[in-house]
């Protein structure tokens, strides 16, 4: 099988091709360096995103704090995850780095605070 | 009035860095004068990542990468008001700015740097036809209410503009439970990064309408849907081609434009291109003693570069204010050859004793080009570049060596080559 | 409850009639189907305090106009309300339309206009260096001025309610019925009684005049779509420069604004939807094509925004001022187009006049105060000024909107005015907030913080210009 990606290593946006056999990747062409290769290995297997959103809080200056992933999660389990960070609340104050929900779905991400509040 | 050897119009990333800079170079008294609420400019409404890898070499989120700044002016014995909004700065640098604690202030200062930043381009500037519903907002707006007042601005959304705030918005939008319908780009091409192309509107399957346009609002009270046509090689729209799009909300996304009505007021001299203030290499103005920097001088798609650049006007004030310039300057400068828009800064000391970084945009994308600097009818560097787009800024390093050669009536260029 | 006068509509003329009407001892109500005053008519319009040579000799709008005109430097000064008498010009293009200018000018010499004069080019060029070329001679009528309609509409009623008239908004008319002298106006807000009833529902008052049974006010709502321009343009015209008026209007004109933008427009067109205001490619374009015949450099790159306004054409071509047929309580003031602004001071004289007459005998008001008080504005303030409004009051010195310095004490000025402002038009009609180059790109959501706190709501209940202009939904969790 073979699939066209656009690489998001960097701005240059390669176009890629994929060439692949149930899950295992037979080459990958187009790519001009190796993280444009390592993303497309990556994008084919098990593709994964930065999320990034805001969770509740109470007692705050606002009514959201910013938060992120830790890590990449699942691209598929994007919006699994949404459910939980919306039903999540967390008390004031908050600081920066602050872990709000720890290993969310598994995933070994937590979701942490970007911002004081 | 009250004395300061620095005072800094703005306290976003451009504003605390170069403020910062300056207390480092040794410039004692510094006051950070902010509207908003609080330090970090537009950074703490932009919530997603993709700030810092230059500058910073990791993957930080706005209110991230701006904390990093907060934390360093809070540690040192900069001075600053938020809340505080500059009325008008005098031909012998003297700014009024007012508060709701201090009144009405007046401030000497030796130097100024203006780092105001750049607000949207509104739907009156796009001539678009149709009803003033409510739900017609710009991108920047929307943002603030989701990310930082923690409201939906709308649950079916066209946005009309494919920067990277438009795309950044879509993304946003649709992890927060709303439908993005399609975003209209009237160029042939996006502004955005392809990345986010990739993450904001093909991970979630939203459409990219290129050469396509938004030519009226409908709905009395708010908004209820939009038509979209296709648009010709001069922009304007191709009757037959319209498309009703039911939705409740429309983002615009349609431009930055640099903050310049201090500057202006100042009688300070404007490149028609950037909008901004004309400058010399350490972001200088045409008025002595007054730098600008960050978005209000042009406006940046990464603000690695505005930190950069910031640093280069906090130095620049810094010596302008401890007396540290080379005595009477020479100015050289550079000219926009083929496809380049602009160049900053617009003019450079060669008494400079620095290498000097040009920034430039080209007017349109470019694949397998060269880009070509001369100097005196000498190529003194023709690089391959893969792409160029006019959504990404550019730069050329001209040598500290290269300008020692240079006199008065030297000449330097940069064009592109297909 | 019965009201002596109750007057459907708060445009210019029901805001300036309920105003002269609060200098009498009389129970006033005035009825405003939106949620503000100034919403149809006297929303979007020029702007303009014509000279008076327009109208032909011994029509009502030549009658009200002149005597409208020559009042509002005074109105304008008791009401704290930006006037600006900037004089007005008519250019021709051709000898054919020399000719109309003469007729012009012996028509306002017949209406008793004053200081009309006829120029030659090299005059008008030496007047207004940016007229085209193509322009060989002009009219040129000193009297006339410029005054923001909505403003004055506002200033009215304010000091309307301040002087005892009761304001209802939301209140929109929808049948009335008429028994032993007392009008019951069914409405929005349930049943309204009153002995005299004004008409000045503006592109409405035909629907109105027929509950009565009074079909003989025939109103064509006509649209007229406009450009303001960016403060940086403001100046590109000192007179208001008309072309020759054709049968739909005086035409196109580009003038300043007492704000000193530049306004140009408007088409002309009639519509069947007495509300409907949206604008048009094609009408846009016409402004365009149309304004830059007047003058050389007019660009709508430095476009703000641009809107279009309804005006309440009479079929009979003249306004319709008096009591109805139907019933002489009453009154209609109908077909208000223009020069119904600069009239209006004149009309709502002579409308409280009617009613004072029918009374045997009326008291005056004894606490009538026509001058409209303690009108802050941070931007034209000296720097004494506003340090001293700002130590009496710390919201004075915090600055709303950067485009137009507006503070946040003049924003809460303005809601807890009488019939105060209600939504972010209305707020931004009374403070000029969200007015200016970034439309509210920055201010727009701390208005709306604002407004929600002074009238005890949340945010996502607060509209742009009442009912369902909604700008917030749910909160996002």
């Amino acid at each position: 099988m073979k699939k066209e990606l656009t690489c998001v290593a960097c701005p240059l946006g390669c176009q890629i091709t994929v060439e692949y056999n149930g899950e295992e990747v037979i080459s990958v062409t187009g790519n001009t360096c190796k993280r444009g290769d390592a993303y497309a290995r990556t994008e084919i297997v098990n593709p994964t995103r930065s999320l990034t959103t805001t969770v509740k809080v109470d007692g705050g200056v606002h009514p959201v704090v910013p938060a992120k992933s830790s890590k990449p999660v699942p691209k598929s389990m994007m919006f699994d995850c949404m459910k939980v960070i919306n039903a999540a609340s967390v008390t004031a104050p908050v600081t920066i780095g602050q872990v709000l929900i720890p290993d969310i779905l598994g995933t070994g991400a937590d979701i942490v605070a970007t911002n004081n509040d | 009035m009250i004395n300061y050897d620095l005072v800094v119009v703005g306290g976003g990333p451009a504003g605390m860095a170069a403020a910062l800079k300056a207390k480092e170079e040794g410039v004692e008294k510094i006051i950070i004068l902010e509207r908003a609420e609080t330090l970090g400019g537009i950074l703490e409404q932009c919530i997603h990542t993709g700030f810092g890898l230059h500058y910073f070499g990791e993957e930080l989120s706005g209110p991230e990468y701006a904390e990093k700044f907060i934390v360093q002016v809070e540690a040192s014995d900069i001075d600053v008001k938020c809340d505080t909004m500059v009325l008008d700065i005098s031909d012998d640098n003297v700014v009024t700015a007012v508060n709701k604690t201090d009144g009405l202030v007046k401030i000497q200062a030796k130097a100024i740097v203006l780092a105001m930043g750049c607000r949207e381009r509104p739907r009156g500037a796009l001539e678009m036809a149709g009803t003033r519903a409510s739900g017609i907002m710009t991108a920047g707006t929307a943002q603030k209410y989701v990310n930082l007042d923690g409201y939906m601005p709308g649950k079916k959304v066209v946005i009309l503009g494919s920067g990277d705030i438009g795309l950044i918005m879509a993304r946003r939008m649709t992890l927060e439970g709303a439908e993005v319908k399609v975003v209209c780009e009237i160029m042939p091409y996006s502004g955005g990064l392809t990345r986010n192309i990739v993450q904001c509107l093909d991970d979630f399957g939203i459409p990219l309408r290129l050469s396509t346009t938004v030519i009226k609002t409908h709905g009395r009270e708010r908004l209820e849907g939009v038509t979209i046509a296709k648009v010709d090689d001069r922009l304007q729209p191709i009757p037959g081609t319209e498309e009703y799009i039911e939705c409740d909300t429309l983002m615009l996304s349609v431009g930055l434009i640099p903050e310049n009505e201090l500057t202006k007021n100042v009688g300070i001299p404007l490149d028609r291109v950037t909008n901004g203030a004309v400058v010399d290499e350490m972001r200088q103005t045409g008025h002595k003693g007054i730098f600008a920097c960050g978005n209000v001088l042009h406006v940046h798609d990464l603000v690695d570069y505005v930190t950069l650049e910031a640093q280069l006007a906090g130095k620049g004030a810094a010596d302008y204010i401890l007396g540290r310039t080379p005595g009477e300057a020479i100015y050289v400068a550079p000219q926009t050859g083929n496809g380049v828009r602009y160049i900053v800064p617009q003019k450079i000391n060669i008494k400079n004793p620095n290498d000097v970084k040009l920034y430039f945009r080209v007017g349109k994308i470019y694949k397998n080009a060269r880009v070509v600097v001369e100097c005196d009818g000498n190529v003194l560097s023709s690089k391959k570049k893969v792409k160029l787009a006019p959504g990404e800024m550019e730069n050329v390093v001209i040598s500290a060596d290269v300008l020692a050669s240079m006199n008065d009536n030297s000449t330097l260029s940069v064009r592109v080559e297909e | 409850m019965i009201y002596d006068v109750a007057i459907i509509g708060a445009g210019v003329i029901g805001s300036l009639t309920a105003r002269e009407l609060s200098r009498y001892k009389l129970k006033t109500a005035l009825l405003e189907a939106s949620n503000d005053v100034a919403m149809g008519a006297t929303k979007a319009n020029s702007g303009i305090v014509h000279a008076g040579f327009d109208a032909v000799p011994g029509t009502l709008k030549a009658k009200f106009n002149v005597k409208g005109t020559a009042m509002m430097a005074k109105y304008c000064e008791m009401l704290s309300v930006p006037y600006k008498n900037n004089g007005s010009i008519v250019v021709a293009f051709s000898e054919e339309e020399k000719h109309t200018l003469r007729v012009l000018y012996e028509r306002g010499l017949a209406n008793g206009v004053e200081k009309l004069r006829l120029i030659d080019r090299e005059e008008l060029v030496g007047l207004e260096p940016n007229i085209a070329d193509e322009a060989v001679g002009a009219l040129v009528a000193p009297t006339a001025g410029i005054v923001c309609p909505y403003e004055l509409t506002i200033a009215a009623a304010e000091n309307a309610v301040s002087n005892g008239v009761e304001f209802k908004r939301n209140c929109r008319v929808t049948g009335i019925a008429f028994s032993d002298g007392v009008f019951t106006l069914e409405t929005t807000l349930g049943e309204i009684k009153s002995r005299y009833v004004i008409n000045a529902a503006g592109t409405h008052s035909g629907e109105v005049s027929k509950m009565i049974g009074d079909d003989s006010v025939e109103i064509v709502p006509r649209a007229g779509e406009y450009f303001i321009l960016d403060k940086a343009v403001g100046n590109l015209v000192s007179h208001t420069i008309f072309q020759c008026p054709t049968e739909l209007g005086k035409g196109v004109l580009v003038t300043g604004t007492v704000d000193g933008n530049l306004l140009i427009g408007p088409t002309a067109s009639d519509i069947e939807d007495a509300d409907d205001t949206a604008t048009t490619l094609e009408g846009l374009n016409e402004v365009k094509r149309l304004a830059s015949k007047s003058c050389k450099n007019v660009s709508t790159r430095n476009a703000i925004t641009s809107f279009s306004g309804l005006r309440a054409h009479a079929k009979s071509n003249d306004f319709i001022i008096g009591p109805s047929s139907a019933n002489d309580h009453f009154i209609n003031a109908a077909g208000i187009e223009s020069p119904g602004l600069s009239s209006a001071p004149a009309i709502a004289v002579y409308l409280a006049y009617l009613i004072c007459n029918d009374f045997e005998k009326i008291d005056l008001n004894p606490d009538f105060d026509g001058v409209r008080h303690d009108v802050f504005r941070f931007r034209h303030a000296s720097d004494e000024e506003r340090a001293a409004a700002i130590a009496e009051n710390p919201a004075y010195g915090r600055i709303i909107c950067r485009c137009e310095t507006v503070t946040e004490g003049e924003i809460i000025d303005a809601i807890r005015a009488p019939a105060g402002a209600r939504d972010v038009d209305g707020v931004k009609r009374r403070t000029r907030a969200g007015m200016g180059r970034c439309q509210g790109g920055f201010c727009g959501s701390k208005v709306v913080e604002i407004l929600a706190r002074e009238l005890g709501k949340e945010v996502n209940e607060i509209t742009k210009f009442g009912n369902g202009s909604f700008i917030l939904f749910d909160k996002s969790k």
